[in-house]
């Protein structure tokens, strides 16, 4: 039964760009001098580095291991060893640097012992376990920590495992060409998935931009059969390969607002991510390379690498022939559409690098406030995936009116870049969202804070009043006591009340006494 | 590389403003050159100087606020909203009933409000409106068709004309009432359309000339349509609109009230329809708000022409519906992704 595909409102056809980095294949990027390893590479908490300036390490070392659970442990890629623990310019749309562990590369490529299990004989919770100590994130870009979403989805249950191939912004390749090599090893990945989740069905979305992808797919699919797995070619249109709208084209169902996938019963996946989940449960090797697309019109020889993590760009960019305009050049990471600016090509490859783009700076984007005004045409309300009204969005985000562009749902921008696309006056519109959405965090996270500042100050008050309250209560008592023991008129506290008369009346009753014996 | 602070994305961005604007002019051509045909070249005249001068007033406003004036002029806005007023005007008007027009337009319909995207009103139509109450014997005086009057004005007699350096006598044998304001006319005066419409002014549905140019602004109409420059909805709603209530009253009494075919292809509602009421600035963004957008416009229209006192109500009932635009936009917000 082939399942009828369902469309979601906008989206963009866009030049592809993706035959100029599939020519030369998949090649093996040279390992270079020194790697550079960020403690953060994933959506999460920081790693804790267990390895100090000096050490020496083998390849598949844990070099950092998991603070919380949202954490991807990070591993030695090659031999080596540690020459220093600092800061260093990493992948950040603020050109931020942060910790990273950087070694010496030996040449060697000495690796530490492999423990081999048969992953068939693993019970899910063992097979999670791995995944977690492999250290791997979802590779379609975001890089969230694998092992905490399948795990979380294991409890919530899953109804339909979603497979992502779709890879739809243009120029990266790296999930094609994945597919097109190595087939056999995607799929063995979403079998250990099943094996894990028990999912009812499985659906494996290609993009029908990619014809020899899903050859490939489909030809494994036949060697090496899956229970209710189906491939399906989902038409070209961006942004298909975002979660939302890749499960709305093949089971015509909404994420509903404020939810999130496996709520409803979905977990997605992407290709990248299931061969390394293979390769972590066959193999027993951590998350230490990836593929990594190199294009763009500014670079000499585009291709696909297969790349150490922690690789300079400088090295993964002199080995595909340097840059063609290098005082032009603009470097992106992932694709034009939803990637990053980076600062300067010294910045490494990480787990989300799923392509370096290297461009001209003639394609940089206009700067929010030089740009023309917004005509209203509303191409942008036609495009947006989201079904927003970015025109309003934009007026509320500009006007610094955030309370109304979140009554316009400000947080369900999926940022995906359609509408700036599209923007006759080139405002560069999701520039502006992101800054309306920073600010709305902060001023939540201000508020937190101010609230806790305040119920601290609040309960402090009231300890304070009390304490004063209760002091006052036992001082009263005390006084009250005291009058009540002036009031009561006693014997006893008569005599005592008046000692130097008693005395007094002592010595003359003594002298009177001695006044009577001699006579 | 400091540009890390810029984010994605990274395309060459859409086709400009201009770039609009420019399909704008190109579908006016077909319309502007019958009317020239059918009128002779005071229109053009018109739509020449008028734009000139909003060229210049741009210029000038741009220059005292301080703005850049060449990217500004280049986007065509002024263009485009020049040649709509000028359209609107009778073909040969004096200089300075179009100078006082295009003054308001580029100052109290575009400017004040900060500029191309900010302004409420579509400016052509507050310029037109502002004449049409000021000067409302110079704004009725058309000239007749050239196969009815026999006779047409040439460029430099409509040129002296314009500059107001003509000798006018005789002239008034060659104006009329346009054909909508005769049978508000005759109606008024219990005349049957039927006896009205015998008049030499009246051609096959509508106007003479008139009908002709009408079809010409569809044509230009449908070739916004097919380059996507306007979306369907506004002009669909505004012309279902007129056709479903003249269609109403034609019904009831059709000696009384027009037919839909003639209000369809008579005045401004064809232009209006494609070229007016689908100003993206002032009209509504959502798909549901275009339909009452352009409902309401045509609506209006007809009310006004039927039963008010100007023999048009396209400009009034665009410059209406502008003012609800906010609250159409508000009340049509679309479901969004995931919204239950």
């Amino acid at each position: 039964m082939k399942p009828e595909l369902h469309r979601f409102h906008g989206g963009l056809r866009l030049d592809g760009h993706k035959a100029e980095s599939l020519a030369g294949g998949l090649r093996q990027a040279s390992l270079p001098r020194q790697l550079v390893l960020p403690l953060k590479q994933h959506i999460g908490d920081y790693n804790k580095p267990l390895v100090d300036v000096g050490d020496r390490v083998l390849k598949g070392h844990l070099i950092a291991a998991n603070s919380s659970l949202i954490c991807a442990a990070v591993h030695a890629p090659t031999s080596g060893r540690v020459s220093a623990i600092e800061a260093r310019p990493v992948p950040h749309p603020s050109g931020f640097t942060d910790t990273c562990i950087v070694i010496d590369v030996d040449g060697k490529d000495d690796a530490a012992e492999p423990q081999l299990r048969d992953p068939s004989t693993l019970a899910a919770e063992a097979m999670i376990q791995q995944i977690c100590r492999a250290g791997i994130v979802g590779l379609g870009g975001a890089a969230f920590p694998t092992s905490p979403k399948v795990s979380r989805s294991r409890q919530q249950g899953i109804d339909t495992l979603v497979i992502n191939g779709i890879e739809c912004e243009p120029y990266i390749t790296c999930d094609d060409i994945l597919m097109r090599t190595d087939p056999a090893g995607v799929l063995r990945g979403v079998g250990y998935l099943q094996q894990i989740l028990a999912p009812r069905v499985t659906l494996i979305g290609i993009e029908d931009n990619k014809p020899e992808a899903l050859a490939a797919m489909r030809e494994a699919l036949l060697r090496a059969p899956l229970a209710n797995t189906e491939i399906i070619a989902v038409p070209t249109v961006y942004p298909s390969g975002s979660e939302k709208q890749l499960i709305q084209i093949l089971t015509g169902r909404q994420i509903p607002h404020g939810q999130l996938a496996f709520d409803i019963g979905f977990l997605c996946q992407n290709v990248g991510t299931c061969r390394a989940i293979a390769q972590a449960l066959e193999q027993d090797q951590p998350m230490i390379s990836r593929i990594v697309t190199l294009s763009g019109d500014n670079i000499a020889d585009p291709g696909n690498w297969e790349v150490r993590l922690g690789t300079p760009i400088r090295d993964l960019v002199a080995q595909a022939g340097g840059y063609r305009h290098a005082e032009r050049a603009h470097l992106v990471m992932g694709g034009p559409m939803m990637g990053i600016s980076l600062a300067g090509d010294e910045v490494p490859i990480v787990k989300a690098s799923n392509c370096i783009l290297a461009m001209t700076r003639e394609t940089i984007p206009a700067r929010p406030g030089h740009h023309d005004e917004c005509i209203r045409c509303g191409k942008c309300v036609e495009v947006c995936p989201a079904q927003l009204l970015p025109q309003q969005l934009y007026w509320h985000s500009r006007a610094r009116a955030f309370d109304q562009a979140q009554e316009f749902h400000l947080f369900d921008c999926i940022e995906c870049g359609c509408c700036s696309a599209v923007c006759p006056s080139k405002i560069p519109l999701v520039q502006y969202y992101r800054a309306a959405k920073s600010e709305v965090r902060a001023a939540r996270k201000a508020q937190f804070k101010s609230d806790r500042a305040r119920a601290r100050f609040e309960f402090r008050e009231k300890r304070l009043a009390l304490k004063k309250q209760q002091d006052e209560e036992r001082k009263r008592k005390k006084r009250e006591a005291l009058q009540r023991k002036r009031a009561r008129p006693g014997q006893e506290s008569t005599v005592e009340a008046d000692p130097v008369q008693a005395a007094l009346d002592r010595v003359k009753a003594r002298k009177q006494a001695r006044r009577d014996e001699p006579s | 590389m400091s540009d890390a602070q810029l984010s994605s994305p990274y395309l060459s961005p859409g086709k400009p403003v201009g770039a609009l604007m420019l399909q704008v002019v190109i579908a006016l051509l077909p319309g502007t050159l019958a009317y020239a045909w059918f009128f002779g070249p005071g229109v053009l005249i018109n739509i020449v100087f008028a734009v000139v001068l909003a060229l210049a007033f741009e210029a000038v406003i741009l220059k005292l606020r301080q703005r850049p004036i060449r990217p500004h002029l280049s986007d065509l806005s002024a263009v485009v909203a020049a040649w709509l007023f000028a359209l609107c005007l009778p073909m040969h008007s004096p200089w300075w009933l179009v100078a006082v027009g295009i003054g308001f337009t580029m100052i109290a319909g575009k400017h004040v409000y900060g500029g191309l995207g900010f302004n409420p009103f579509n400016p052509a139509m507050v310029g037109y409106v502002v004449l049409l109450i000021s000067f409302p014997r110079e704004m009725t005086t058309w000239f007749l068709p050239i196969e009815v009057s026999g006779q047409s004005l040439g460029l430099a007699d409509s040129l002296a004309f314009t500059f107001g350096a003509a000798d006018t006598t005789g002239w008034d044998a060659l104006t009329a009432a346009t054909p909508l304001d005769q049978i508000r006319t005759a109606v008024g005066q219990d005349i049957p359309i039927s006896e009205a419409r015998s008049a030499p002014l009246f051609g096959h549905v509508g106007g003479k000339g008139w009908e002709w140019i009408a079809l010409c602004w569809l044509l230009g109409g449908i070739w916004l349509l097919v380059t996507r420059t306007i979306r369907w909805q506004i002009p669909l709603s505004l012309l279902l609109s007129v056709v479903a209530i003249s269609a109403l009253f034609y019904g009831i009494d059709s000696e009384r009230f027009a037919s839909p075919a003639f209000h369809l292809l008579s005045g401004a509602v064809m232009i209006g329809a494609f070229f007016i009421a689908t100003d993206p600035v002032t009209a509504s963004t959502t798909d549901t708000g275009r339909l009452l957008y352009g409902a309401m416009i045509g609506l209006l229209a007809y009310v006004i022409r039927t039963w008010g006192g100007y023999p048009d109500g396209i400009a009034f009932a665009v410059l209406l519906a502008n003012m609800c635009v906010p609250l159409i936009d508000y009340y049509t917000r679309p479901r969004a992704y995931g919204e239950s």
